[in-house]
């Protein structure tokens, strides 16, 4: 099989007013094969929606990717001209936002918004454009896609309007699906209703997706790889069940250590101190030399401040940047 | 023991009007009570919509509630007289689930916490002073944040100045509503354990406000499950965690998303 996908050495960096330029992405490789779900994992600042927006090239205007290439579907698209640009986004490659609230225009019906995403890059009659919509909103909403679809967005629920996205996401038949963070603001049935939602589309259509989140536990069950981003470096790759049951990076084991595993736990832990990493992942505390997780790492070694490590494979596709497995 | 915050038969109903004019009636609280001992934890789960926002915003008397009461040092605050409900509210602090969006951005850090300090009077500006350091202090923030502004700040640290500003006005209870649901994994983990220390120092009483179940049951003493407005079970969290009774509660824990989970078998690449 051939990859939909390949990302090579990806720098993204953003300039800020005065000051020198900030790398949001050093160095990020990674491929994604047809009807995968690649999870990316990462906290505030570790560039995981600059990873999303630059897979598009939609970066602000204050971003730049510097070096690398995306392939997609055998294309640069990097080196793609800004037309071929416009047909991919949308139809091609999707995003669904964080935000239904936000991403979804207020004032316009569910079906219309649907309808206007398909208008923009089909060139099919209206009434047969109309049928599509139909046909697209029925597969997300099998119960009630007539109210849905004359609905508002604030008639609607979180967990509805996330469909709506999705709805939109998926009416060009795209090939792959980007989710950046699209249950975060949701409850956790709700959650988990949307993962459903997202299995079944990517069977059912085949469909290759990167699901990006800061939560580990989504993953579980969902994704069928796992990559750990960690200050703009993939700290780790690997099959989900491998990544997620037994994490190699520093970064990686402490983050699982520190989410409360009450309901595994046979004796009371209520109220204990929960195992955290010190200090943030925000960009101004990253290291200039070395591992960036270094100044935060419980495992960190001479070598660690003095360059960066290197990608060290264990086997059955799981890689990991860490002096500890050899760098 | 004497609880410290009793609820009973709490009702808030709110009426709004539909675009054809006839009114809507939407029971929020549907006689709601329980009762949380001094320096424990009430943990309110349920899923969007099930009334458990409303009841913070009751508590701290940002809502008035339709009927039912709310009995607080031996009174009842829905019926008090506004100047003596007045004297209690500061006694019970509300924290929100997005601090970029609760804190003034273009306050700086001391002025955000010093306001409250200056709203309680009696101080002297260097003693103000002083609080307002020792306060920053006790949620693990530096005192040379002193003149950022909350933008400057990472989402944990803007959520422990939202801890520290309601601090200040040395409340009883804390009614943490979603506080730890907006922030990152490892950042959830340092704000509970501060939590945590604080109930332990300060003696503190929390009604933590959640659809977060693992996390409830980590800080929990008690379990109080809402669906519909009503409190459907509730009881110790270990209990309610091994031996759900109600489906709704069943349903949450579910949902609980866990590392642990099935796991599919993975493609052939």
């Amino acid at each position: 099989m051939v990859p939909i996908l390949e990302v090579q050495d990806l720098h993204v960096s953003y300039r800020s007013s005065g000051e020198a330029s900030y790398a949001a992405l050093a160095g990020v490789n990674f491929h994604l094969m047809p009807n995968e779900i690649l999870g990316v994992l990462g906290e505030s600042g570790s560039g995981k929606s600059t990873l999303a927006t630059s897979l598009l090239k939609l970066l602000p205007s204050n971003g730049n990717i510097s070096r690398g290439s995306i392939l997609f579907e055998g294309k640069d698209l990097l080196c793609a001209p800004a037309g071929e640009l416009e047909q991919i986004r949308g139809k091609r490659i999707s995003l669904v936002y964080q935000e239904p609230s936000v991403a979804l225009h207020p004032a316009l019906r569910a079906s219309e918004q649907v309808f206007q995403v398909l208008a923009a890059h089909e060139s099919a009659g209206k009434s047969a454009l109309r049928q599509k919509t139909r046909q697209v909103l029925a597969s997300l909403f099998p119960k009630e896609a007539d109210r849905i679809s004359n609905s508002y967005p604030h008639q609607l629920s979180g967990g509805q309007r996330q469909r709506v996205l999705i709805a939109q996401a998926i009416a060009c038949g795209p090939s792959l699906l980007i989710a950046d963070e699209p249950t975060a603001s949701l409850d956790s049935t709700t959650q988990k209703e949307i993962l459903g939602v997202m299995r079944t589309l990517r069977d059912e259509l085949g469909l290759a997706m990167i699901f990006i989140t800061h939560n580990p536990a989504l993953l579980a069950g969902f994704a069928d790889r796992v990559l750990v981003l960690y200050g703009g470096r993939v700290a780790e790759l690997g099959l989900a069940r491998t990544v997620l049951s037994s994490p190699k990076h520093p970064y990686t084991r402490a983050l699982f250590q520190s989410m409360p595993q009450i309901l595994e736990n046979t004796r009371d832990t209520r109220k204990t101190k929960l195992p955290v990493i010190a200090g943030d992942s925000s960009a101004a505390q990253l290291p200039l030399e070395g591992c960036v997780f270094e100044p935060r790492c419980p495992d960190r070694m001479e070598d660690c401040r003095e360059r960066e490590p290197a990608v060290v494979n264990l086997g059955e596709s799981h890689t990991v940047s860490c002096f500890k497995y050899g760098g | 023991m004497q609880p410290l915050l009793r609820v009973e038969k709490l009702v808030k109903c709110y009426e709004r009007q539909n675009v054809f004019g006839s009114r809507e009636k939407l029971l929020a609280l549907d006689g709601v009570s329980f009762a949380v001992a001094q320096e424990t934890t009430l943990a309110v789960v349920g899923e969007s919509g099930s009334g458990k926002s409303t009841l913070g915003f009751c508590i701290s008397c940002l809502e008035i509630p339709t009927s039912g009461s709310i009995w607080f040092e031996g009174r009842d605050i829905v019926v008090l007289a506004e100047s003596e409900r007045r004297k209690l509210r500061p006694q019970i602090q509300l924290i929100f689930q997005d601090p970029s969006n609760s804190l003034n951005p273009r306050w700086s850090v001391e002025e955000i916490l010093l306001e409250p300090l200056n709203l309680k009077g009696k101080l002297k500006r260097e003693e103000t002073k002083q609080r307002a350091v020792a306060l920053m202090t006790q949620v693990g923030l530096s005192s040379d944040m002193f003149q950022r502004s909350p933008a400057q700040l990472s989402g944990g640290q803007r959520q422990r100045l939202a801890i520290a500003r309601a601090l200040a006005l040395e409340p009883r209870v804390l009614i943490l509503d979603e506080a730890l649901s907006a922030l990152d994994c490892s950042v959830q983990a340092q704000i509970a354990n501060l939590l945590i220390e604080l109930q332990r120092t300060l003696g503190m009483t929390y009604l933590f406000i959640t659809h977060d179940l693992a996390m409830a049951a980590h800080l929990a003493d008690e379990i109080a499950v809402m669906n519909r407005g009503r409190v459907v079970e509730q009881g110790p969290a270990q209990n309610i965690l091994r031996h759900p009774k109600e489906e709704i509660t069943r349903h949450l824990l579910a949902a609980i998303p866990s590392l642990d989970n099935a796991e599919r078998p993975p493609l052939e690449s």
